[in-house]
């Protein structure tokens, strides 16, 4: 007698991280918390990183002063998505972005609302939309997307760098 | 095979951080290891880092990690999922091509963010054993009873808990330290018996550097390089029931291998206190003429993945410093001191 | 980079599926191993460590699990070491393990790389939610797709380079035993009418998800002088990292692939790459990578790597055959991805490639890639001794 064989078993696994984001990383949420984009400035190359992490990347060096960036930016390139992910349930299709926000050298992933998808471009300026000022955490989720601003779209050698 | 030597050696203070990330407790660190040399992150060969995903929690750890080093213009580098020892092992073999005189090897870890006894669970198979959950200080237990049931005393437990603790004393790294009595040790409560409480490690969070280099350069870069005469490793097989518990076929055989003979002093990497005695056998020290863990070893702190890194440093710390001519040290990974690694260290 | 020369032995590999229900993980690692050291010719006894590198401990959930197969791999009281690297794990661990020869530690050392993604979810482990960190839009398509916008601007690349890229490698995929996906009735028009995932990247111009894994057997010169079986030399490897969110980093055209490749190609006496490689297999897990990774490799100049693809230069009979195995678009076991790479242009100078064999190989480039487009690992590997 041969008995079905067995392909495969479900052993749950659970585990709990108390995470720290870390010093830099943390004014970067303190200012989230007050509706404000703080970015650092690396003391060696005059970057400024949004958000910072531990050091700058580049130089290996611990970042300077806090460096407060504009909501508004230049979207640098985006993709057009049209599936959905399990941890963000968006009406399809929209538009990841790709934002390099004013005053910071590089850029953070965004979504873009408040224009037809194919009417979207590179070099397109924008604006983030804030959540309710109620509703404000210490978390990026802060800013829900980036819409569009009545300006002339920036120069392809502007924001060329950052493709 | 070519001469290469340990030029430098840092480690962060070992405590549960809840302030700084990975890459900021590195960073001190890696400025602390590099300013005696002279050089900078940028001036090394090869670069090569250990560290654990599911300790930090999340993929890819060691990605952000790297920003500590400043990896621009680009660099020669690799990455374990080990603990940092087995990344100087990496750079050692990195080393012996002849192109390159310097490498880097940093590990980190932090174990306070999640239950790490639950999370060294994961190790296991995860078939048969793992979905079980017997968590790390469980399996010790196990171990530590086969030791015991081999003919070892439990006073033997206290005495290398005694010795760490006082050892830590003078070292400003560790997280447990004082003087203790062996008797009042053995009057605590049992924690997972046979282990107390003291014979298991604390929780620590920390990062290590070490900076290699060979030949010549190596005597440039330290006046008293500590010099890797042999260095191995070895592993059992992971299944509980099928090795001798009380007793470590790879380090005896990794031990062999790098020819540790008589050495001055040996940092054994031993989270457990009967592990201490098991690697020192297997190792074939003699404490009458060895001192054994003089930092305090993995007892009076332990940052998994980097805790056998930081005795490879601690050993080649205090021949450069002049406490010993020749030196051992050790590592473990996995279960039961599954796996195991032996560097044999010289100054003069 | 100097050192004992040191050659591939033997290869193997798994089919790879996409789910194995068959094997457990041991069982799959297991299986490549067995054919590699059968290829060699070599028994688990004639090893003397063992080098085995996979992606994210998450995807399986099973931490280091190394420890847990050493005893399948044949590694028991032998030195076993773990490589992660990211996406170019299974590039980097088949240079360890060279490197391991090459220092004349050891004569033969087994080298495995693998994924079961089936036995858990990859797109999960991606996605543990970190509170204070930058959630991820769309996946790695997500953070693909924009750079490949960007590279489609810069070089302004006609749109359908990506779909010819597709068809080249299934069609070749259709060759290769091993391949994930066998697709007979793969057409131009299939690939185009594909649901837009992530605009520019169409479906069909992903790598599907497999479970697989790679092995080889890497030996001294000796060891590769005593062999009956044909070896492949390795005339030169080379890595290089740089950082992931580095400010003003082109991750079109990376520093650290240029730099990588300039390296390999140096260590291997290449002074002309186009002229002096016969074939490469690299890693290309949406359709666009192809050009982009040509300019970055140094065969074509940068902004004309698409011109190429569109010439046909990069099919099976063209002057210089790309992903004659499929590649990645057509089997994608995440840590065995680069591996496979590496095997498959081993293969192709031992003449032991099969249907997909390029004649005449002598001499080609294997190349992985991983994270953000920050790791690179490479080597070439030539039918003659260096
Ligand atoms: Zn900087």
């Amino acid at each position: 007698m041969t008995a079905e064989p067995i392909t495969g078993i479900v052993t749950p696994i659970r585990l709990d991280y108390t995470y720290t984001p870390g010093t830099a990383p943390s004014g970067f949420l303190r200012g989230m918390k007050e509706g404000r984009i703080l970015g650092r400035r690396c003391p060696q190359c005059s970057k400024v990183y949004v958000p910072p992490r531990g050091s700058c990347p580049m130089c290996g060096v611990e970042f300077a002063d806090e460096v407060e960036v504009a909501d508004t930016g230049t979207l640098v390139t985006f993709a057009v998505v049209n599936v959905n992910f399990a941890n963000r349930v968006i009406d399809l299709p929209y538009v990841s972005g790709e934002v390099r926000f004013d005053g910071s050298d590089t850029t953070s992933m965004v979504l873009v609302q408040g224009i037809p998808v194919d009417e979207v471009r590179m070099g397109m300026r924008v604006k983030a939309h804030w959540l309710p000022r109620e509703e404000w955490d210490f978390t990026f989720a802060n800013i829900d997307y980036v819409e569009p601003i009545d300006e002339p779209d920036a120069d392809y050698d502007s924001y060329r760098e950052f493709v | 095979m070519r001469d290469v030597a340990v030029v430098s050696f840092a480690q962060s203070a070992t405590r549960r951080d809840q302030t700084r990330n990975e890459v900021e407790i590195l960073m001190p660190v890696l400025r602390e290891a590099m300013a005696p040399t002279g050089l900078t992150t940028h001036d090394m060969g090869f670069t090569c880092s250990g560290s654990s995903d599911y300790l930090a929690g999340q993929a890819f750890a060691f990605v952000s990690a790297l920003d500590a080093v400043g990896p621009w213009p680009p660099i020669q580098e690799s990455h374990v999922e080990m603990d940092g020892a087995w990344a100087l092992y990496e750079a050692w073999v990195r080393l012996q091509h002849g192109d390159i005189d310097t490498a880097l090897v940093y590990a980190f870890g932090k174990s306070s963010p999640g239950d790490v006894g639950r999370v060294l669970a994961l190790q296991l198979d995860p078939y048969v054993v793992g979905p079980l959950w017997p968590d790390a200080v469980s399996i010790a237990a196990l171990q530590a009873r086969a030791f015991l049931e081999a003919g070892h005393d439990e006073k033997d437990l206290a005495r290398v808990v005694a010795r760490s603790r006082r050892n830590a004393a003078g070292n400003p790294h560790a997280q447990l330290s004082g003087e203790v009595d062996e008797a009042t040790l053995l009057d605590e409560p049992l924690y997972a018996d046979p282990l107390r409480m003291h014979d298991c490690p604390p929780i620590s969070d920390g990062a290590a550097v070490v900076v290699l280099a060979a030949g010549d350069r190596a005597r440039e870069l330290c006046e008293r390089p500590a010099w890797i005469r042999g260095i191995d490793h070895r592993i059992d097989v992971q299944a509980l029931g099928s090795r001798d518990l009380a007793t470590s076929a790879s380090t005896k055989l990794a031990g062999q291998k790098a020819g540790v003979g008589r050495v001055d002093l040996a940092e054994i990497h031993a989270p457990f206190s009967h592990q201490e005695l098991i690697v020192a056998e297997a190792l074939g020290l003699n404490e009458s003429t060895t001192s054994i863990n003089p930092s305090g070893g993995a007892l009076a702190s332990n940052p998994v993945m980097v805790a056998g890194l930081v005795r490879i440093g601690e050993a080649a710390r205090r021949l450069s410093a002049g406490e010993g001519e020749r030196a051992v040290a050790h590592a473990t990974s996995g279960p039961a001191l599954q796996q195991n690694l032996v560097c044999v260290l010289e100054a003069s | 980079m100097a050192g004992n020369l040191a050659a591939v032995l033997g290869t193997g590999q798994t089919k790879h599926v996409a789910k194995r229900e068959d094997v457990s993980i041991a069982g799959l690692v297991r299986e490549a191993a067995d054919r590699a050291l059968e290829d060699a010719g070599l028994t688990y006894a004639d090893i003397d460590a063992v080098v085995i590198g996979k992606a994210p401990d998450m995807f399986e959930g099973v931490m280091m699990p190394e420890l847990y197969l050493a005893e399948a791999l044949g590694a028991i009281g032998k030195p076993l070491i773990r490589v992660h690297t990211a996406g170019s794990v299974g590039g980097s661990t088949a240079i360890v393990a060279t490197h391991l020869v090459q220092a004349g530690v050891h004569e033969r050392v087994l080298t495995v790389a693998f994924e079961k993604q089936s036995e858990s979810n990859a797109m999960w482990a991606l996605s543990i939610k970190i509170p204070f960190s930058q959630p991820l839009v769309a996946g790695a398509g997500g953070y693909f797709a924009p750079i490949i916008r960007g590279y489609i601007r810069k070089a302004d690349a006609p749109l359908d380079t990506g779909f010819q890229v597709v068809l080249k490698d299934r069609l070749n995929a259709l060759k290769n035993p091993y391949a994930h996906l066998h697709q007979p009735d793969i057409s131009m028009e299939q690939i185009v009418s594909s649901p837009l995932l992530w605009d520019p990247i169409r479906y069909a111009e992903t790598c599907p998800s497999s479970d697989g894994a790679a092995a080889m057997v890497i030996g001294s010169e000796q060891a590769a002088d005593a062999s009956s079986r044909p070896v492949a030399w390795i005339h030169g490897t080379a890595v290089r990292s740089e950082p992931t969110m580095g400010a003003g980093r082109d991750r079109v055209n990376p520093h650290a692939g240029r730099d990588c490749a300039k390296a390999v190609y140096a260590a291997a006496g290449i002074t002309d790459p186009f002229r002096e490689i016969d074939c490469a297999e690299i890693y290309v897990p949406f359709s666009w990578f192809e050009p982009m990774w040509l300019e970055n490799l140094g065969f074509a100049e940068e902004g004309t790597g698409w011109k190429l693809v569109q010439d046909g230069v990069t099919a099976l009979d063209g002057d210089l055959p790309i992903n004659m195995s499929g590649g990645v678009l057509s089997s994608n076991p995440i840590g065995a991805s680069g591996m496979l790479r590496f095997l498959e242009v081993a293969n192709q100078v031992r003449g032991t490639a099969g249907e997909h064999q390029v004649d005449g190989a002598r001499k080609a480039l294997g190349h992985a890639y991983g994270g953000g487009s920050q790791f690179f690992a490479m080597w070439v590997v030539g039918k003659d001794k260096p």
